[in-house]
């Protein structure tokens, strides 16, 4: 999915590409970001085959506990014998899948928010500001152990309740856009030629707003990624035995006395994961800016 | 300006309302009433006991008339009683309060020591060495999952290095220490938890502060600051810093939500005795009378936090001001 927006652009701008070194789409960044998030994609897809062990086989023994990074074992065992490796394969599943379908959740509510307020404008833009507002000044955070505890710690409410609680930045960038766009004269054409309200939103408006959307997307991606890791780790997020990535860190904080594999391996993957969406977003942005600024000139 | 703050105040009245009804309405979607988890599992509690529970905590009413209740009671601010434990939940909160107020209140005058000159110098050193490596550093912290760097702490200054304490505010045996050890041992607690807290917006605001003095850096009034042959430290000192540090105080007030959040996990990682750690023991325990009150309470804090950066911006930037009358 990254790789296909990734090309799209390359195809779409490059085309504009002048020599100056900010137009040419293979901005180091996006290379770097993509490259890493394709390994963790493939990593992903193709986890039954890269583990070295099944994430879910313990082993009792008090010599197989807990055991330090090894040949046999490259990033130890935890404290019931499980292979950190292999839960740590299984988890990237987790990961990238919480990250993608959540951040598709909040891009369809803060688009759609955000195109119907800054089209109508009026009381339904103000409606929907204030709503957003609220959403700005409440930590977020609680509302989502809140509604993962009360409805149940499974992966489908993680995505759900990270989706509809982060739209909020979402909706003001496309509001935003909107604002501007729809003074234009294309517009207003399309309105005198009796396209409906929600056609010249989508059809004529939005395509013109995504490149700062895609941005904003990506960002949260890895945004995502962190809520989701944290919520693992607090025991709200996805149940034990299935490994990802935070609930392996919370066996690290118990046995942080003895085993500090468990703390510093999973930490790495969240970082490098994160690091590499919002390396692809900033990159993205750094190639979008000069159309945005042609734009606003 | 009085007309401005009050107007402000105002507003946040609508917000409490549609928070704590938001809030409410979770805990109601939640499937099953408290009192069968309470006692769902205990076969010793009789049904006319749990009916009992029901009926004194008002749970039998339909969830209209709770919540009409609730806000009667907040008016006064009355926030109930505990499942738990049957102590007032105002009493519960406030006892938590000053451990979460020092955390936050420190962590955000570390954030504001750090992030300003950070974000100044590598805006007046633009492309320099300096601003490579926290340009650097900015982009790790803005990938850096806050609790795992709680951990590696622990891991290394507490567990490794024996530095500092990893739990708690204050030792058992506190209460038997003189006035000015006590403050130094307060402060050593402080040490872990205030650097994982501060660290998170540590890179937002560092780098807000570098666009803004960059920007403040290209106006015109810098020109004729140089063209008058003023010096360089008196130009970015007293002519660029001022206009750059304006904007800054808004940025209060987005930092207050995301402190807000962390404290949730950060205290629960540090057993600090403060809200956040109150409120997700209440989470975990289905405690909905001190869930309701920590997220009001903690909303309400975030909400002042705002509007007390948005005054302060209006008192030092007559365009807010003087738009605000119109």
């Amino acid at each position: 999915m990254v790789l296909g927006i990734g090309y799209r652009f390359i195809a779409r701008y490059s085309i504009l590409g002048t020599n100056s070194e900010h137009n040419t789409i293979m901005n180091k960044r996006i290379l770097f970001g993509l490259i890493i998030i394709t390994i963790m994609a493939l990593v992903a897809i193709l986890a039954p085959f890269v583990a070295t062990y099944d994430p879910l086989e313990m082993d009792l023994s008090p010599e197989a506990r807990l055991q330090a990074p090894s040949a046999q074992h490259l990033f130890g065992t935890d404290n019931l014998g499980r292979d950190v490796f292999s839960r740590m394969v299984y988890g990237t599943r987790i990961s990238l899948s919480v990250g993608f379908i959540a951040v598709f959740i909040s891009l369809i509510v803060g688009v759609f928010l955000g195109g119907v307020s800054g089209y109508y404008g009026g009381k339904v833009d103000s409606g929907i500001m204030r709503l957003v507002e609220v959403m700005y000044c409440f930590p977020t955070f609680f509302l989502i152990m809140m509604v993962i505890t009360f409805l149940g710690p499974n992966i489908v409410n993680v995505m759900v309740v990270i989706g509809f609680t982060s739209w909020a930045g979402l909706c003001r960038l496309v509001r935003a856009e909107f604002l501007s766009l729809r003074e234009r004269d294309f517009v207003h054409s399309a309105k005198v030629q009796g396209v409906s309200d929600m056609r010249v939103i989508f059809r004529h408006i939005l395509p013109n707003a995504m490149a700062p959307v895609y941005v904003s997307a990506t960002l949260s991606v890895g945004g995502a990624i962190l809520v989701e890791s944290a919520l693992s780790f607090l025991g709200l997020g996805v149940q034990i035995p299935t490994a990802s990535w935070g609930n392996i860190l919370t066996a690290g904080k118990n046995y942080i006395d003895f085993a500090w594999w468990l703390t510093l391996f999973p930490g790495m993957a969240i970082l490098i994961t994160v690091l590499s969406f919002n390396m692809i977003g900033e990159g993205l942005r750094e190639v979008l800016d000069p159309k945005l600024k042609e734009r606003k000139g | 300006m009085r007309r401005y703050i009050l107007k402000r105040l105002l507003l946040i009245v609508p917000m409490l309302i549609g928070i704590s009804l938001l809030l409410f309405v979770i805990m109601h979607l939640a499937p099953g009433d408290p009192a069968s988890i309470k006692y769902g599992l205990n076969p010793e509690v009789s049904g006319s006991a749990r009916a009992n529970f029901s009926t004194m905590y008002g749970l039998d009413k339909p969830v209209l008339t709770q919540y009409l209740l609730w806000m009667k009671r907040f008016l006064s601010l009355d926030f109930g009683r505990s499942f738990i434990d049957n102590q007032p939940v105002s009493a519960k909160i406030l006892s938590r309060l000053p451990a979460t107020l020092l955390l936050q209140g420190v962590s955000l005058l570390v954030i504001f020591c750090i992030a300003i000159p950070l974000g100044i110098i590598s805006a007046v050193k633009r492309g320099s060495v300096f601003d490579r490596v926290t340009t650097i550093l900015v982009f790790i912290g803005y990938a850096m999952p806050t609790f795992w760097l709680a951990l590696l702490l622990i891991l290394f200054f507490g567990v490794k290095l024996q530095l500092f304490p990893v739990s708690g505010m204050s030792p058992w045996y506190a209460a038997y220490m003189g006035g000015f050890a006590r403050l130094k041992d307060l402060g050593w607690h402080l040490v872990l938890p205030v650097a994982a807290t501060a660290f998170g917006s540590l890179a937002a605001l560092s780098r807000y502060s570098r666009s803004s003095m960059i920007e403040v850096l290209n106006e015109n009034y810098i020109l004729t600051a140089k063209a008058k042959g003023l010096s360089r430290g008196r130009v970015i000192l007293v002519h660029a810093l001022r206009n750059a540090l304006l904007p800054i105080v808004t940025i209060v007030g987005l930092t207050l939500p995301v402190l807000i959040s962390g404290s949730f996990i950060f205290e629960t990682i540090f057993a600090w005795p403060g809200m956040g750690r109150l409120g997700y023991e209440a989470i975990m325990s289905y405690d909905y009378p001190v869930v309701m009150g920590v997220g009001v309470i903690a909303t309400l804090l975030t909400l002042t936090g705002i509007l007390l950066s948005d005054i302060l911006y209006a008192a030092v930037d007559p365009r807010i001001r003087l738009g605000s009358k119109k």
